[in-house]
């Protein structure tokens, strides 16, 4: 800041001084390191490769080329004459025309295998305000949400922050693969209950950040018949769910319930977005698809804080109601998306590198419990600051997602051209070998 | 899907409570225009829309900005290649041209008589996002902020739902020109203190709404002195600060911060927005610009939960840093909105009807007192209901704003053409002449002599249905 100001002399609020914000994170600090020092091929070859921000990248040409074929659809119209309408719009309800094609675009996402009703889906400014808010909605102060390790870091702000809820982890392990069990489920629940929180429901993501692996539906069942035992809640946030690589294996909870003739269904919500699959975080883009009138009616009221801007509706309205562009984008989408993995896993593993056996997302979890020094947070966060400043990578550690198991490190790979891929994995490669030939001269 | 009744419960207190302030009677003038709007042609008999605060004057001025602006859009030939760039953008620190065009273009609305750091600037979803953000960072659940009234009835959603925060009013009347005064400040304080409520600050709106009417420099001045006495914040939301259309000149509390001897900035903040200067309410910018670093810090983190599409940002960082037009969009807008106004002041003074002096606001403030049969505010509330419903215009009664007398309504004028503006003049004449015709010492109205429409709409306690099967309501805000 410019101005030199004395000291505040009066108190903020406890949130606002809190450190639940959870930017101390090292899954910030590196972005920091990326931000001092970033690469790029031409101007600062050496630099760091973020590799810890999963955007989507690939498939901005077919966006662009839709916006190029279709100026009419997008901009308000020649001498803009939509615009001073489109302005006024600040109707909760949304943009009709985008709220039919966000809930038509979701199906499809699904591969028709289920049917999404326009009048429930709830527009939020972002995947981030979709799911605070719902957490006001669902639970109170000093409650608790049960959450699967590892997780998505920005919950801790997103669920918690000004919420005054509370996350209990549901530990997964890489045992059985990071699934997760009934018996952890319970395990969870009992651990609330030790520490006097009210449990109000479990929040899964759905295919998972950070494993980049879909729910198997025989788990997501047995998720429903728990929630629905001990009277609580389930949100899914399916962000992901077009970044699966081949449609047939992503199963929504939105699918069980449709086959379970939506029995108990109004305690299920789902949370999605276009800011992964889509690749527009700028845009902000969430929605909130609830089976429950109320929450339905009451988020809505509380969108108020957090709309999409009219005129982002009515861009992508135009955009998602185009069915030929969507199914082409989807499934073009999934099939480059499923080359980078393909692209990232070889490359690790020529390196000598194991990774999760992944097949969603913008990332991979990878394995690198051999290379610890210490089979510990310390051990893992020492080696994340040596690929930090050393490699020049910001890959985003294990604990950071609260990971029970040390050692393993999310990897983006789909926000750079595949020739900086290269360049990160010939990186990698060259500083695994390193400490190969360290540990074996020792 | 089925609601059970048993689900109920499953919410938060949050939830369940009645805070969003949907179940104001308030809303039913919106039922009543939603289920019959007014339309020149189609609908001639139709409800026109009085009580949503919006400014329509000037959208040719900004079509034609866009039009010869391609570039701007992401979407055009011409801006296209910026798309990928812009698509990408969620930092919460907002496009650095954005910033700096908002800091420029708030400048220009206080005459470039003070400069605003673009580093200061937060964003959130629309001024109704800005206030709630402000609270989240300056009071904890259960803490105060004393408010004058008559204020926005938004506000009670804004400042206290999710927060768990409580407004004290404070109130003015009309004996004194709705003046805030030290006294009532004081007293209110004082009684806050002795009810053991923790008051974190004032929150004004400067120009106000419902009033339209800006604040003059010593009550400025005054309102700073008091909080940097009593060590609380002062928030001022200026959302309205484009909308002054003559004198007195507008001050802004940034300004009157240089002014105060050893004033205490960091317990000042300013909300803005473009939904009333520019009319772009759609586009959901509400901008927080604090004193206080440590809030700029905070509020910044917070704002992750309303960011403003970066493809508006890019739009408004283009359109707000053209100087020419901004110069231009200024003077027109003052002088067309002076325009409407005078034009609808001379039609209430017709009839005798007196308002509130004003110069500035998309509303005026019309004194019916003299049509309530008795002084309260039960009345007030069937003459508003006559009003919607027989005169067919959707006004705001006082009570919605917590006005402390009876009489008052609040009545928007920015919100249409001028063709409307006329109709609206004739039913009010109309209306009026009728009941100053009626002979002294009978009922002024009689509600249910003259029913034309289903009685099932003047039932008082019908509940608010939740699924208002109302498709395009703007119940987003009171305005």
């Amino acid at each position: 800041m410019g101005i030199e100001i004395e000291q505040p002399c009066v108190e903020l609020s406890n949130v606002a001084v809190s450190e639940t914000h959870g930017e101390d994170s090292p899954y910030f600090a590196g972005w920091k390191a990326y931000d001092e020092n970033p690469y790029d091929e031409l101007s600062n070859p050496s630099g760091v490769i973020q590799m810890g921000l999963a955007e989507n990248q690939v498939s901005f040409d077919l966006l662009e080329k839709y916006l190029e074929e279709h100026p009419e659809a997008s901009t308000w119209g020649k001498g803009a004459p939509g615009f001073r309408e489109n302005a006024l719009f600040q109707d909760y309800h949304g943009l009709k025309t985008f709220r039919t094609a966000m809930a038509t675009f979701m199906e499809k996402v699904r591969g028709g295998r289920v049917k999404f009703d326009p009048q429930r889906v709830v527009l939020t400014a972002g995947a981030t305000a979709a799911n605070e808010l719902l957490t006001f909605i669902l639970a109170n102060p000093g409650d608790a949400l049960l959450v699967p390790t590892p997780y998505y870091p920005g919950f801790d702000r997103d669920l918690r922050w000004r919420t005054g809820v509370n996350i209990v982890p549901i530990h997964c392990d890489s045992l059985n693969n990071f699934q997760i069990t009934p018996e952890a489920l319970e395990c969870a629940y009992k651990d609330a209950e030790a520490m006097n929180f009210k449990v109000r429901g479990v929040l899964i993501t759905n295919p998972s950040n950070p494993l980049g692996i879909t729910i198997p539906r025989s788990v997501l069942e047995e998720i429903l018949d728990f929630v629905t035992r001990k009277n609580i809640h389930l949100v899914s946030d399916e962000i992901y769910s077009g970044s699966v690589f081949s449609s047939s294996e992503f199963t929504s909870v939105a699918e069980i319930l449709e086959g379970r003739e939506y029995k108990n269904a109004e305690r299920v919500h789902i949370v999605y977005s276009l800011s992964k699959d889509l690749g527009l975080p700028g845009f902000r883009v969430g929605t909130i698809y609830s089976y429950n009138d109320k929450v339905v009616t009451t988020a809505r009221r509380m969108s108020s804080f957090t709309l999409i801007s009219s005129q982002t509706q009515h861009l992508l309205a135009s955009m998602l109601s185009d069915e030929k562009f969507t199914e082409n984008y989807i499934e073009t989408n999934r099939e480059r998306l499923r080359k980078r993995y393909e692209m990232i896993i070889e490359g690790l593993r020529s390196a000598g590198i194991e990774c999760l056996k992944g097949n969603a997302g913008l990332f991979c979890w990878m394995n690198m419990s051999p290379l610890l020094e210490k089979p510990t947070r310390e051990g893992e966060l020492k080696l994340w600051n040596a690929i930090l400043h050393q490699v020049k990578l910001n890959i985003s550690p294990g604990s950071s997602c609260h990971s029970s198991e040390p050692g393993w490190f999310r990897v983006c790979f789909a926000n750079m051209t595949e020739h900086t891929l290269e360049i990160a994995l010939q990186r990698i490669r060259h500083f695994v070998e390193r400490i190969r030939t360290q540990t074996e001269s020792v | 899907m089925v609601l059970g009744g048993k689900s109920q419960q499953l919410l938060s207190k949050i939830a369940t409570n009645d805070k969003h302030g949907e179940n104001s009677p308030y809303f039913d003038g919106w039922k009543a225009y939603d289920r019959n709007p007014f339309h020149p042609t189609n609908n001639p008999q139709g409800v026109i829309q009085m009580g949503l605060a919006e400014n329509q004057l000037c959208f040719d001025l900004i079509e034609e900005w866009i039009r010869n602006n391609p570039k701007a859009s992401i979407c055009t030939p011409e801006g296209l290649h910026q798309f990928r760039n812009i698509a990408n953008f969620q930092d919460y620190h907002g496009l650095q041209e954005f910033r700096n065009a908002m800091a420029n273009f708030m400048s220009k609305v206080r005459g470039g008589r003070v400069r605003f750091d673009p580093e200061r600037i937060l964003m959130s979803g629309g001024a109704t996002g800005a206030n709630e953000l402000i609270m989240f960072c300056l009071a904890d659940p259960g803490d105060a902020f004393m408010i004058p009234t008559p204020f926005y009835p938004g506000f009670v959603r804004d400042l206290c739902w999710r927060t768990g925060m409580q407004l004290i009013p404070v109130h003015s009347d009309s004996s004194n020109n709705f003046k805030i005064t030290r006294e009532a400040l004081e007293a209110a304080y004082k009684k806050a203190k002795e009810d053991n409520i923790n008051v974190k600050g004032l929150i004004i709106t400067n120009p106000s709404n419902p009033l339209g009417t800006t604040l003059d420099k010593d009550t400025l001045k005054s309102l700073v002195s008091f909080t940097n006495e009593k060590n609380i914040h002062l928030v001022c939301d200026e959302i309205y600060a484009a909308t002054v259309f003559s004198s007195p000149n507008y001050v802004s509390v940034a300004e009157v911060i240089q002014e105060v001897e050893h004033c205490k900035r960091e317990l000042i903040h300013v909300i803005y927005s473009l939904s009333k200067d520019m009319g772009f309410p759609g586009f959901r910018v509400g901008i927080v610009y604090s004193f206080n670093d440590e809030v700029v810090n905070c509020g910044r983190k917070m704002s992750s939960f309303g960011l403003v599409s970066s493809q508006t940002q890019h739009m408004l960082a283009s359109m707000l840093s053209d100087e020419n037009f901004v110069t231009r969009f200024l003077k027109e807008n003052s002088r067309r909105l002076e325009k409407r106004h005078d034009k609808f002041m001379k039609g209430l003074e017709e009839v005798n009807i007196t308002r509130f002096p004003s110069n500035a606001g998309l509303f005026c403030w019309m004194n019916l007192k003299s049509l309530l049969k008795e002084p309260t505010f039960e009345d007030e509330l069937k003459l508003w209901r006559v009003i919607i419903h027989e005169v067919k215009l959707n006004v705001s009664p006082g009570s919605s704003f917590n006005c402390s007398e009876p009489g008052w309504f609040r009545v928007c004028f920015a919100n249409m053409d001028d063709e409307t503006v006329d109709i609206a003049l004739n039913r009010i004449r109309a209306f009026v002449g009728r009941e100053t015709k009626k002979p002294l010492g009978m009922k002024r109205w009689q509600p249910n002599l003259s029913l034309s429409f289903s009685s099932r709409m003047f039932d008082e306690t019908a509940v608010m249905s939740p699924h208002s099967p109302i498709p395009t309501s703007p119940l987003v805000r009171a305005t």
